[in-house]
């Protein structure tokens, strides 16, 4: 890792190394705010803010973290960050910040920006861990956007609250699935752009963790 | 890596970084909270005036604010139905009583028990802030606050009315945390379009209210479909919610009194 060219950091977490696709680590709000575009290009954007400054403001006071209470410091760092972005959307963003409601609050929670505090800002540059960051908050991002195009196209027929297929309800044509509204949609959403990762990138399946043994008959002499 | 693991450096960490954090936090709520107190209150302002079907589509800040200016706030007491003196609320002007901190002020709420408190609110206030609009003089649209328990939280809402105290205008919330496309439809425009027309109470039989929401879809050809509202689907609880809050506020221990002095014309 102590190569790996900025740019390759930036971009590796968007898909080779895809926080949700490949770590599955913060699926939970990707299931609750992917019902419009709009929330999750909100989403995505605290996120990656938050991922970004917290890698920053922890490698920078890594050399001085105490090892014993550094997952307490890195929580205290996020936490900050959090509220700061949440009262930052309550002030300019006041309506959408109404639809997110708690999962701003919810991105202390997100495993995605303590697991990079953890695992890679605690060990290279400010510099580096801040493009760690925005890099694996964009990944987190893709993802919430490949989810809430479908969903909020075929739920309720818009993008970005235009509509694009025009409802029954309206005297359109489109009859909107309503399940896609719901959680589990986001499952089978998300599952089915890991299944297209990795049959793309064949590296990413992981080895199977056993075999089935040969069905063998043993003749009883 | 020995002289950063002692005792002493832990706490100076610890301490050095929840002082900074706290600061920044501290700092971001001062900054940004007059920002925010307006947002709430235009956002306030901009319900009030939906409920009563005068807010035009797609209005921004200026235009909110000039058609808010016609509206009329006054105070009622709830006990008696009459309209009060700011004053009684310690306040100069009736549109700066802020009933929802009254209703967690003893001196100006009571406590109501079980059977009484439909809408679970626990607190009633004493004087309600209820919102008027007029045409020379002429009370067109009466528009009440109301508020209730739904599923997961308080609704906060308006409920407008015409003159003759009993025709709804429009009705809507402004905050609510119910489930997202399913109790969350209080704010489908489709669903809030049936309210207009409705009557609150059939007063030739009795003068409780009567308007209700009902499991699934209203019968249009039934008579009693003016008093009735569909039901939102998937969300029984937060129907029921609806459905007592509102029959709360415009029953007895709500806005009966006051809309029966209204409709004699007092």
């Amino acid at each position: 890792m102590s190569t790996a060219s900025a740019k390759q950091v930036l971009f590796e977490p968007i898909f080779s190394n895809n926080p949700i696709a490949l770590q599955i680590l913060g699926i939970c709000s990707a299931l609750a705010v992917t019902t419009s575009m709009q929330l999750s290009v909100v989403m995505g954007l605290a996120v990656c803010t938050v991922t970004g400054l917290a890698n920053l403001a922890v490698s920078l006071i890594r050399s001085q973290i105490p090892s014993n209470i550094r997952i307490i410091v890195q929580m205290t760092i996020i936490a900050t960050l959090v509220i700061v972005v949440d009262q930052v959307l309550r002030a300019y963003a006041y309506e959408l910040s109404k639809q997110l409601s708690v999962f701003v609050g919810l991105i202390i929670t997100n495993c995605i920006v303590m697991g990079r505090a953890e695992a890679f800002a605690m060990q290279n540059g400010p510099a580096m861990s801040f493009v760690d960051g925005v890099g694996n908050g964009l990944g987190y991002a893709v993802i919430l956007l490949f989810v809430a195009f479908f969903r909020e196209l075929l739920g309720s027929g818009k993008l970005f609250g235009v509509e694009i297929l025009p409802l029954v309800n309206d005297g359109g044509w489109y009859v909107p699935n309503g399940m896609l509204l719901l959680p589990p949609s986001a499952f089978f959403l998300i599952g089915i752009f890991i299944w297209i990762v990795r049959t793309w990138d064949k590296g990413q399946v992981e080895a199977p963790d056993y075999k089935m043994s040969k069905h063998r008959v043993k003749e009883a002499f | 890596m020995s002289s950063k693991e002692t005792m002493g450096k832990t706490f100076t960490v610890a301490f050095l970084l929840c002082l900074v954090c706290s600061i920044i936090v501290a700092g971001s709520v001062v900054i940004l909270k007059p920002t925010q107190q307006a947002n709430k209150a235009l956002n306030l302002q901009a319900n009030i005036l939906a409920a009563a079907g005068l807010l035009p589509a797609g209005a921004d800040k200026t235009q909110i604010k000039a058609a808010f200016e016609k509206i009329d706030a006054r105070i009622v007491d709830l006990n008696t139905g009459e309209y009060v003196d700011p004053s009684v609320v310690g306040k100069q002007k009736a549109i700066d009583y802020d009933q929802r901190k009254a209703q967690k002020d003893p001196n100006l709420s009571k406590s109501i028990s079980g059977s009484e408190d439909i809408a679970s609110i626990k607190r009633r206030v004493d004087y309600a802030k209820v919102y008027l609009v007029r045409d020379n003089d002429e009370i067109k649209t009466i528009i009440l606050p109301v508020s209730g328990y739904g599923l997961w939280s308080t609704l906060h809402g308006f409920l407008a009315l015409e003159a003759d105290a009993n025709t709804v205008v429009g009705f809507g919330f402004y905050e609510h945390a119910e489930t997202p496309g399913l109790g969350g439809e209080v704010d489908n425009p489709n669903w809030k379009a049936q309210w207009p027309g409705k009557k609150v109470y059939d007063l030739d039989a009795s003068e409780a209210p009567k308007i209700a929401l009902l499991k699934g879809a209203v019968d249009r050809s039934n008579p009693e479909a003016e008093y009735q509202i569909d039901g939102l689907s998937g969300a029984t609880l937060t129907s029921r919610g609806v459905s007592n809050l509102v029959q709360y506020w415009t029953g007895e221990h709500g806005f009966q009194k006051y809309l029966q002095k209204l409709r004699q014309g007092v």
